[in-house]
């Protein structure tokens, strides 16, 4: 009896202003807040109101047997709070229904792990607290920003108490293997180990709309009809896929809300099927196998590494200069330095800073401030020249 | 195919990019197992290249009936020009040459007499009796086109429309015209009116027409409006160094160089790197900016940078040719260019074969087929600053910069270029 485990994913990358070297010592805002509260606009109109207005008549009407998880990053639940309480609380009604999972993340989109593990440790405890506040749920599965994952991470996961971890189902760490049974990370006692199919899940987020695809136009019982005959072959099929897929990505036009709509049913016609949570997956399902994972895999690019992000000299040498202030930063215990330090650290700004592959598909591309990744990293450096510089001082004016 | 191919500069006697431009594609396409006859307005007798043929145009022998114009041309008047227009200025030389030249025995006209025929006297040269030149080039172009068995007519900007017309009208082939550089680059809202009026006339009245980029494309559909399905779009490449370098220059660390090569004319945007260099000086002042190449701004850049107290810092060269341009972008950390209008901007393909980080203006055609360049409006001098300041104190920026230049420079190569123009060339002729 197989499951499908949807997870979304919801973050908005928030923007940095054109910051040049003549700013550094004369300005210590950062943000573009204007561009960010109209870019949050748009993901509430054209995603978050009406996708989440869909899953609560779904959840209705199926009573129980549509099942969905979340991964919200905590920044962008402030900027609700801050800006849009109706997203907010068209989540709190969903939570309410008892059918949905929030899973726990970084609070700041980051990628801490790699640099610091104690700012990994802090931010997650960070984002569960806010999880437990708006929602009343303590996260028990974990997802790592951009699905970056090895085996040692798993471990810490298991340490901090997670049932369950996220990854993605690359092929060069199931082999033969299928991404559609749950495994057991090895050198984990308990903690399950889930593997994005991302065949399938990048037909909704990529492909559903590309004329040139050979399924173009897709609907949704042809799409529940390849995961039907994937009966037998496996315990589940997991999504996992950004939220804002549905409507910004892949406008409303393209027709990708009534394929949301239309999913459930056609695949709840087959009796044999039914939506699962990852941790409801992870307490019905024992693990097939045990997988060792040394080298970082994530869900970005053909690569599945860390390149995109991490691949560069630019990007190197950008995170190294941020994590370096690490110990400043802590020392000056104020929060204002925390949180700018810790707004720096999103995986958005070194994805901008990418400088292969700036021709592909991605589905970040929607929203990149810079022309190019050489901008992106100037303005990056600029910025961190100003902090630096902004925390030795001895008084902070606002 | 045998093209018959009329430009005004070719290596090593060129003043800017067309000269370099013309070198690539005539060796591209003599590669792909064509065949030119290329026409320039004089030589001075030094080394021929071997690839195409090389024919002089003042050692073409005039009748004197070949000397009036074609009917086609009955509509327009052509003035001498004896104003300061300086299309391609190139330090006074002109001037020089045309005192030398005044000690031969010419008459008013221009024309040498020899064993009773009438020989074209045409130095090539950009000044300010330019366009009488170009009439005397094209009047030996006609004579050369019906002496000559070729398939198609292929001419380089405006100094050779006329040339391409005459050659036109005596052949009956078909004519394609490459726009390297319009008047509208060239001058800003100062447009000379004849010039204008050839590259017009030239555009309407011939086959096809190459544009080196979209920009261009985009310049001749809205101030010269031909018809977009008539133009096609040929971006410009650059040569491999096949030699080994002549300068292996130990670029020191603590004395870094900034570069602005190029005419120093309105179109090249001089004013706004030295602008941009005072604003770098006042931060890091051990900078050392330099400012090779000639033109009619120079005197009023000399003098601002006096006004703004940098002259410690910036150095101007005159104009550069050949070992020497090579030996000063060896030197150079980066290179700027801030055109107001560059069609292409050859000179940024150059400065990356040399490995050296590149600063160009949105405003030019390399911009479009360059990645990993780094983009300003030529006007914004505090973002020159900024990314000059930039380049100059992150290591790894520049050397990312260089290494996937160095991966963009393998797809950028002459050959694709001739391709396309072949491509232009059966379409013209069918």
């Amino acid at each position: 009896m197989p499951s499908i485990c949807l997870l979304f994913h919801v973050n908005k990358p928030r923007w940095l202003k054109h910051y040049t070297f003549f700013d550094i010592d004369h300005d210590h805002v950062y943000e573009d807040s204007e561009r960010n509260l109209k870019n949050l606009h748009i993901s509430a109109e054209k995603c978050y109101l009406p996708a989440n207005r869909i899953m609560l008549d779904l959840i209705k009407r199926y009573k129980g047997n549509f099942r969905v998880a979340f991964s919200i990053t905590g920044v962008l639940l402030d900027q609700f709070e801050k800006h849009r309480v109706d997203v907010l609380e068209s989540f709190k009604r969903l939570a309410d229904t008892g059918c949905v999972e929030f899973v726990g993340e970084t609070y700041y989109h980051s990628l801490a792990y790699l640099y610091s593990v104690r700012e990994f440790r802090e931010q997650v405890m960070l984002h569960g607290k806010k999880i437990k506040t708006l929602f009343g749920q303590t996260p028990r599965t974990l997802r790592h920003t951009e699905l970056i994952y090895n085996s040692a991470l798993a471990k810490y996961a298991e340490k901090m108490g997670y049932h369950v971890i996220v990854a993605e189902g690359a092929d060069k760490i199931l082999g033969w293997r299928s991404p559609n049974y749950v495994y057991r990370p090895s050198g984990c006692k308990t903690l399950k180990l889930l593997l994005r199919n991302y065949r399938l899940s990048d037909d909704i987020a990529f492909h559903f709309s590309d004329p040139k695809w050979s399924e173009h136009p897709f609907a949704a019982d042809k799409y529940a009809n390849w995961i039907q005959s994937m009966n037998d072959t496996g315990d589940v099929i997991n999504l996992f896929m950004n939220y804002e897929t549905f409507g910004e990505h892949q406008a409303d036009e393209t027709g990708i809300l009534d394929f949301l709509r239309r999913l459930p049913r056609e695949i709840l016609a087959h009796p044999d099927f039914r939506f699962q949570t990852p941790l409801e997956i992870a307490g019905n399902c024992t693990p097939a196998d045990e997988l060792d994972v040394d080298d970082y895999i994530s869900w970005a690019d053909a690569g599945r590494d860390l390149d995109s992000r991490l691949g560069n000299a630019l990007q190197k040498d950008a995170i190294t200069a941020l994590y370096s202030m690490e110990s400043k930063v802590r020392r000056r215990k104020e929060a204002i330095f925390l949180h700018t330090w810790r707004m720096l650290q999103a995986s958005d700004h070194f994805f901008y800073m990418r400088t292969r592959g700036l021709a592909d598909g991605d589905s970040d591309k929607h929203s990149n401030p810079y022309g190019s990744p050489y901008d992106a990293y100037i303005n990056y450096m600029n910025i961190i020249d100003d902090f630096s510089g902004y925390l030795g001082k001895k008084e902070v004016r606002n | 195919m045998r093209i018959l191919m009329f430009g005004w500069e070719f290596p090593p006697h060129v003043s800017g990019g067309l000269g370099t431009a013309c070198f690539g594609i005539t060796k591209a396409l003599v590669a792909l197992g064509h065949r030119i006859s290329f026409v320039v307005p004089g030589w001075p007798g030094e080394a021929l290249p071997s690839h195409v043929e090389l024919i002089s145009a003042p050692a073409i022998p005039l009748k004197t009936e070949n000397i009036d114009a074609p009917d086609i041309f009955s509509g327009l008047q052509i003035r001498l020009i004896n104003s300061a227009l300086r299309p391609y200025l190139n330090n006074g030389q002109y001037e020089r040459q045309r005192r030398q030249k005044s000690d031969l025995t010419s008459n008013e006209e221009g024309w040498m007499r020899t064993k009773g025929l009438r020989i074209l006297e045409a130095s090539g040269l950009y000044g300010p009796d330019l366009i009488a030149e170009v009439m005397r080039y094209a009047r030996a172009a006609g004579v050369i086109a019906a002496d000559q068995s070729f398939d198609v007519i292929h001419a380089h900007d405006w100094m050779t429309v006329f040339a391409g017309l005459y050659a036109k009208e005596a052949s009956g082939k078909p004519l394609v015209l490459h726009i390297h550089s319009l008047e509208f680059d060239r001058s800003g809202e100062n447009v000379n009116q004849d010039i204008y009026y050839l590259e017009r006339c030239g555009m309407v009245l011939c086959d096809h027409v190459i544009a080196v980029s979209n920009y261009t494309k985009n310049l001749i559909i809205k101030h010269y409006g031909i018809d977009p399905d008539k133009i096609s779009v040929v971006h410009n490449a650059v040569s491999r160094r096949e030699a080994p370098r002549v300068y292996h220059w130990e670029k020191n660390p603590d004395k870094k160089v900034v570069l602005f090569l190029g005419r120093i004319t309105f179109q090249k945007g001089p004013d706004y790197f030295v602008d941009a260099a005072a604003r770098v000086l006042k931060e890091f002042p051990e900078i050392t900016f330099v400012m090779a190449g000639a033109g009619d701004m120079m005197s009023r850049m000399i003098e601002r940078v006096a006004e703004l107290h940098i002259g410690k810092n910036f150095h101007f060269t005159g104009f550069l040719q050949g070992t020497e341009v090579e030996r000063i972008f060896s030197m150079s950390d980066m290179y700027v260019m801030p055109s107001v209008s560059e069609p292409f901007g050859i000179s940024s393909l150059e400065a990356m074969v040399y490995d050296v980080p590149v600063i160009i203006s949105r405003q030019s055609g390399a911009a479009e087929i360059l990645d990993h360049v780094l983009k300003v409006d030529f006007w914004d001098v505090d973002e020159i600053a900024n990314k000059i300041i930039a380049i100059l104190r992150h290591a790894s920026l520049a050397e990312e910069i260089v290494e996937r230049s160095r991966e963009q420079l393998r797809s950028v190569h002459w050959e694709k270029a001739a391709e396309k123009i072949v491509a232009v060339y059966r379409l013209v002729l069918h």
